[in-house]
């Protein structure tokens, strides 16, 4: 038998299924070329096997099963490999029904893929290919890197993994901190990759900033599963942060792709129960009393979706939240967003009082936005000659076109 | 996994070092074996090496065996000693470097050692 179309259902179906067995079949052999290997015979036996006689019930249970005796079957013909079997299950093992996810498998395959003697670019396609389901061409065409810079990136990252020999586990307790820190980094960057780019299939950026919730979900939850950690206030805030970006993302584009600034957003488009649920993980986070950053930037992102407009917004909170967030870290370009804030609190003289003294500041001197920024409070406070200048600094340094047409628009007002 | 640890220094300190400090260093690498030791890695091997400028190289290029004064790099790293450590994993190799002396001021490299040649 040979129907197209079964073989797309039956690939599909292994697909999505075996999603929850590599874990699994990676933690337990310790070799994740092996077990992807093993996975691909595997799939061409269901494909054989499932159009005869069906796709089984307990789909997990078949392919863990057959792909264990696979595993088998190629230490065996590797002479190099053989002194590993017996460590290795029985062969003749039934076909297993227990149900296969297995929480803390997946846990240790996370703190594995996200490890710091992996450069965070592997990570990053680590986590995609092996916790998450998007395809290495879909991963590589979002990061804008050819495909074989991609593939060897992967291949590379698995043989460190193995050489070297980074364990998967959950870190103890007095590494797990850092090591959160970069799970949590990874995510963030897989979602921001998604929510940011200026350019891209849509789909594709929609597909990250799915997946990347997702693994924030995961994350939370098999963290809140294991006893000696429990639940994590900054994967919480981070889960939070996102779904509050995410709830508007119909209204950040216009037909034509073109962005929409937040102040010019249409806000009956913003997903509304996604908004509930982000403030909900977010107040609770809160009660957990572990202060940080994902938090704090998803407090100032709740403020803004819970505001009815631009104008009805607590700029004042927002500013102390950005405050806070530079006591904890402190950077230019939040230095930058505190002071807009305070602007629209207090007028456009606060919001100047801290920004013309980072004029001295090197980044941010070369930054277009800090010009565009000084130049429209420059505006709104009625100093047009001082507007003007600034938004010709900014235009020199913008290399957006888009944004550039918008600061020219601004320009010519003011002349 | 066994690995070899590279401990990397400050080839200018290093020259100028005076006795104490000498002495002193090399009480903390005692402590810090003592304190692998305790956690069940014992250094299988391990030393500190003298200044490069007491290195010679050796080529053979046809038939032909060439020894040279050096290599002096250009760099002011320099390797100024090493351990094996026999590790549960890289993480435990990872926490054990970081426990070296010289970490603190140079850097250390941590090389998985080739165990299969096949």
């Amino acid at each position: 038998m040979n129907h197209p179309n079964l073989h797309a259902t039956i690939e599909a179906t292994f697909q999505r299924e075996s999603r929850k067995v590599i874990a699994h079949l990676i933690t337990t052999y310790a070799d994740i070329e092996l077990a992807e290997d093993a996975l691909q015979d595997a799939l061409v036996e269901a494909l054989d096997h499932w159009s005869r006689s069906g796709i089984p019930t307990n789909t997990g249970g078949w392919i863990m099963t057959t792909a264990k005796r696979k595993v088998i079957d190629r230490l065996r013909r590797h002479r190099a490999l053989q002194k590993r079997l017996p460590m290795l299950v029985d062969e003749d093992d039934e076909i297993d029904d227990e149900p296969v996810e297995i929480p803390d498998e997946r846990l240790r395959l996370i703190f594995t893929c996200c490890h710091p003697a992996l450069s965070q670019e592997a990570q990053i396609a680590l986590t995609l290919q092996l916790l998450g389901g998007i395809s290495t061409e879909a991963v590589a065409k979002a990061f804008l890197i050819p495909l074989t810079t991609m593939e060897q990136r992967l291949v590379r990252a698995k043989r460190k993994i193995r050489d070297a020999g980074i364990p998967y586990q959950v870190p103890p307790l007095h590494q797990l901190q850092e090591r959160l820190e970069a799970v949590l980094a990874v995510i963030y960057l897989i979602f921001n990759a998604g929510y940011t780019s200026p350019k891209g299939d849509k789909l594709i950026q929609t597909d990250l900033c799915d997946e990347a919730i997702r693994l924030g979900r995961v994350l939370c939850d098999l963290l809140s599963h294991q006893s000696a950690i429990g639940e994590h206030a900054e994967s919480l805030g981070l889960l939070a942060l996102m779904l509050l970006h995410h709830a508007r993302r119909d209204a950040r584009t216009d037909d034509d792709g073109e962005i929409i600034v937040l102040e010019d957003q249409n806000r009956a488009l913003w997903d509304k129960p996604m908004i509930d649920e982000g403030i909900t993980l977010l107040d609770h986070a809160i009660t957990l009393n572990q202060r940080g950053t994902y938090q704090i930037q998803a407090a100032i992102a709740s403020l803004h979706a819970q505001a009815s407009s631009a104008q009805a917004t607590d700029w004042m909170q927002i500013s102390l939240l950005y405050g806070a967030l530079m006591g904890l870290a402190p950077s230019p370009i939040v230095e930058l967003n505190r002071a807009v804030a305070l602007a629209m609190a207090r007028g456009a003289e606060c919001g100047l009082e801290i920004l013309e003294p980072l004029a001295t500041d090197k980044t941010l001197s070369q930054y277009y936005l800090y010009h565009a920024t000084c130049a429209d409070l420059y505006r709104r406070g009625n100093m047009p000659e001082k507007a003007k200048r600034a938004y010709e600094q900014a235009i020199a340094l913008c290399d957006n076109d888009r944004e550039r047409s918008y600061l020219m628009k601004r320009l010519m007002h003011l002349i | 996994m066994r690995y070899m640890i590279l401990i990397y220094g400050d080839s200018d300190v290093y020259a100028t070092q005076t006795q104490e400090e000498i002495q002193a260093e090399f009480a903390e690498y005692m402590a810090f074996g003592e304190e692998a030791r305790k956690r069940g890695v014992s250094p299988d091997v391990g030393d500190a090496l003298q200044h490069p400028n007491t290195a010679t190289t050796v080529r053979v290029r046809d038939g032909k065996t060439l020894v040279t004064d050096g290599p002096y790099a250009e760099t002011k790293e320099m390797l100024g000693g090493y351990y094996i450590l026999d590790c549960k994993d890289l993480d435990q190799a990872i926490e054990l470097a970081a426990l070296i002396p010289g970490a603190k001021n140079g850097m250390i490299e941590i090389r998985p050692i080739v165990t299969d040649y096949s």
